[in-house]
């Protein structure tokens, strides 16, 4: 489904992704965990299509496509969805009216007919149990006074109703409490599929607790600097990524 | 059909043609400038009474002592009054045979805003058929109205069939004196629209300047007076959300509302006059003056605006409270886009015991354009218990634009409430970003952002208004975000 090929991006001429190599088969769960500053969130928005994000080498291969001639939009539109950090607030823009438009964009883009009103309403009802929300949320405006758990319960519902094939979960457990982040990956585990994949991202072992990966890799300094399976994860809380630091000489480089 | 039938016809097409009021209006044309000669022409081409004329020559002998104002909070070359031409019969439009020979730029618009096919080639000019008969749509309508007592004339008409009204009311809220454009106004004012409710009645539909015959082309000076008597109720619609192109620079209309007791006036504008290219040349300079006066106890007046249009806009719709009980009410959209500048809010006066007001002034600018809402809220000494509550938001997109408030208080007794709320914010990346990530692409994504600021005031339009006045903003905005 993905395939990064010795990717390399950099922000203002910063060089932050030395050489990622990924490959991402449907029905699969990655998680991408690695200290501060490593690169984490730039490999999720550069994947994205965020445009200050510059890529200065490499290839990405989305479904056989090639993604970094994409359009952001075009990239969400064909299944890639970016479940972000810091989701921004958007005054005045109802939740429904935000959910609406980008569902009836996607099925446009796929030539098929906007949903109507009722069938639209029965979805989105439909979804938002998965994460726990109440009705009301939906004419609030988007993220507009939101707690932390609510923007990010937010965001897995937004990807619960657009359906997407390529998930990228950007930090999503931080900030959560334990209620909240049980939700998320509730709903993480419920959206699973063979037809669909997920990469999250995060700092903390913690969310693995609760959504269980195929493949762990670390990012260290803009590179992977080891894969391996879910027991990566628990050896990463026990020794700390410093453990990496002084072996790295010694890891080979996936 | 035999030859002597269609001649029968053609003689009949023809004596229409010959006598019809086109071709009178037709055979006149003044020369340009300004005099009392030409405001007598005027007023002879028009046919107008005695009281009508003395009133425009007032008007004209004011002016000449007047000097055009300069402190709003635009900029534009000088206007020489003496190149202008005051009075030019309507410019004969060409007659296209379909809508093929129209620029295909106008026609794109008009499809995103959902005009229907017929009012296309009435606003392009195409010749129409006779199943689209808009003079007996507009029949109908006048018959119905008739019926109710309501007057909805061209402004021309009521002064010959109503003069009582006309004296009684034309000026009492914007008096001839009153500002420079005004008086011009009311010297040279071409013509309009005029509108009587009777007592106890409530207008069936909203009345519109689009359905009026003979209403083309007044575009430059028009005059408009609306009068709500006691326990009346109004809503008027002025313009259209479909681009209009007017060789006439200078827009210097006047409209006075005037609400007995217990009478309502709701009056809904849409001005998308020729902005100017994007480089700022060209474009409509629409100074308007527009106040509503209420009169009675309890009665209100209410102006919502959406204004898209014109290189520049200076206008302040405003109320005057003076019924106790009164309550008037100014909602306002005014986006600016490339080179456009807007100056643009209300004044709320209030005279009456419990008068209140609310203003909602949601500015947008984009490009090079530069906003300001300039307000007033006066409350007179004798004005007890007055409320007031005002928020004034600036919409920025992109950073070589500008947006400026102007709040002016003046608290004349100490039991108003006035509440003031400003609030400025950008359209950010970041946000834009969010929505192209959920699939939406730019264009749409400000659509979203900005139709979610501005729809507490869409919600005062009368609902197919606010449809189209939505998708306006969408198009007004186009190209603005690189």
């Amino acid at each position: 489904m993905l395939e990064v090929k010795n990717l390399h991006v950099s922000i203002n001429g910063n060089k932050i992704l030395k050489g990622i190599n990924l490959t991402i088969n449907a029905g699969e769960i990655h998680a991408i965990m690695g200290p501060n500053g490593s690169g984490k969130s730039t490999l999720a928005q550069a994947l994205a299509g965020r445009e200050e994000y510059v890529v200065t080498d490499g290839e990405v291969f989305y479904n056989g496509e090639n993604l970094l001639e994409l359009s952001p939009e075009d990239r969400a539109r064909k299944g890639l969805f970016l479940a972000f950090q810091y989701p921004v607030e958007i005054p005045g823009v109802s939740n429904v009216n935000l959910l609406k438009t980008a569902l009836n964009e996607i099925r446009k883009f796929h030539d098929e007919e906007e949903l109507d009103a009722i069938d639209f309403l029965n979805l989105i009802k439909d979804k938002m149990k998965l994460v726990d929300l109440d009705e009301s949320f939906l004419k609030r405006s988007v993220n507009e006074g939101f707690s932390g758990g609510e923007k990010k319960r937010n965001e897995i519902f937004q990807m619960a109703v657009l359906n997407p094939k390529l998930a990228i979960l950007d930090e999503t457990d931080s900030g959560l409490d334990i209620d909240a982040l049980k939700v998320v990956a509730n709903g993480v585990n419920k959206l699973k599929s063979k037809d669909n994949a997920t990469i999250i991202v995060t700092h903390y072992q913690r969310l693995l607790d609760y959504i269980i990966p195929d493949f762990v890799h670390v990012l260290y300094d803009g590179k992977i600097v080891k894969s391996g399976g879910k027991e990566l994860a628990f050896e990463l809380e026990e020794k700390g990524y410093e453990w990496l630091k002084n072996g790295e000489e010694k890891v080979v480089t996936g | 059909m035999d030859n002597t039938e269609v001649k029968k016809i053609e003689e009949l097409a023809n004596q229409e043609y010959k006598y019809g009021f086109t071709t009178d209006i037709e055979s006149y044309s003044l020369p340009k400038g300004l005099s009392e000669d030409i405001i007598r022409q005027i007023s002879e081409i028009k046919d107008e009474p005695e009281f009508m004329l003395e009133w425009r020559l007032k008007a004209y002998r004011h002016w000449l002592t007047m000097k055009e104002p300069h402190w709003p909070n635009v900029k534009y070359p000088e206007i020489d009054y003496q190149e202008i031409i005051y009075y030019s019969a309507p410019k004969k439009q060409q007659k296209l045979n379909s809508l093929d020979e129209v620029d295909p730029e106008l026609l794109d618009t008009y499809k995103k805003l959902g005009i229907s096919l017929d009012e296309q080639k009435r606003l392009t000019g195409v010749a129409v058929d006779a199943v689209f008969d808009s003079v007996s749509v507009a029949t109908t309508f006048k018959k119905s109205l008739e019926e109710l007592g309501i007057i909805f004339s061209p402004f021309s008409e009521a002064v010959k069939e109503h003069p009582d009204l006309i004296k009684k009311y034309l000026g009492s809220v914007v008096p001839y004196t009153d500002n420079f454009f005004a008086t011009l106004n009311s010297a040279v004012f071409s013509d309009g629209s005029f509108v009587y409710i009777p007592k106890g009645v409530r207008c069936p539909m909203e009345l519109s300047t689009y359905f009026r015959i003979n209403a083309a082309n007044t575009g430059q000076f028009e005059r408009t007076l609306i009068i709500a008597d006691e326990g009346a109720y109004v809503s008027y619609l002025e313009g259209c959300t479909a681009p209009k192109r007017d060789e006439n620079q200078l827009h210097a209309a006047v409209v006075e509302l005037i609400t007995l007791d217990n009478a309502q006036i709701k009056y809904s504008t849409v001005q998308n006059w020729y902005p100017g290219d994007k480089d700022g040349k060209g474009g409509i300079f629409n100074f308007v003056t527009k106040r509503g006066a209420c009169r009675g106890v309890n009665s209100k007046i209410s102006w919502t605006q959406v204004e898209t249009g014109s290189a520049i806009t200076w206008k302040y719709p405003s109320c005057i409270l003076q019924g106790d009980n009164s309550v008037g009410e100014f909602y306002s959209v005014a986006l600016t886009n490339n080179h456009q500048q807007a100056d643009t809010g209300t004044k709320m006066i209030h005279l009456g015991k419990n008068t209140s007001s609310t203003i909602i002034s949601k500015g947008i600018s984009a490009g090079k354009s530069q906003n300001s809402y300039r307000g007033l809220v006066k409350v007179s000494r004798k004005a007890e218990n007055a409320r007031n509550f005002s928020q004034c938001d600036s919409l920025l997109i992109g950073d070589k634009c500008g947006a400026h408030t102007f709040p002016y208080l003046e608290i004349n007794n100490s039991s108003a409430q006035i509440e003031h709320e400003a609030t400025t914010s950008k359209i950010g990346e970041d946000q834009i970003f969010y929505l192209n990530q959920r699939g939406i692409d730019t264009e749409n994504a400000i659509g979203l952002i900005v139709n979610g600021y501005v729809k507490e005031v869409l919600a005062e339009l009368p609902m197919e208004f606010a449809v189209e006045a939505q998708k306006l903003l969408g198009i007004s905005l186009e190209g603005s975000v690189g």
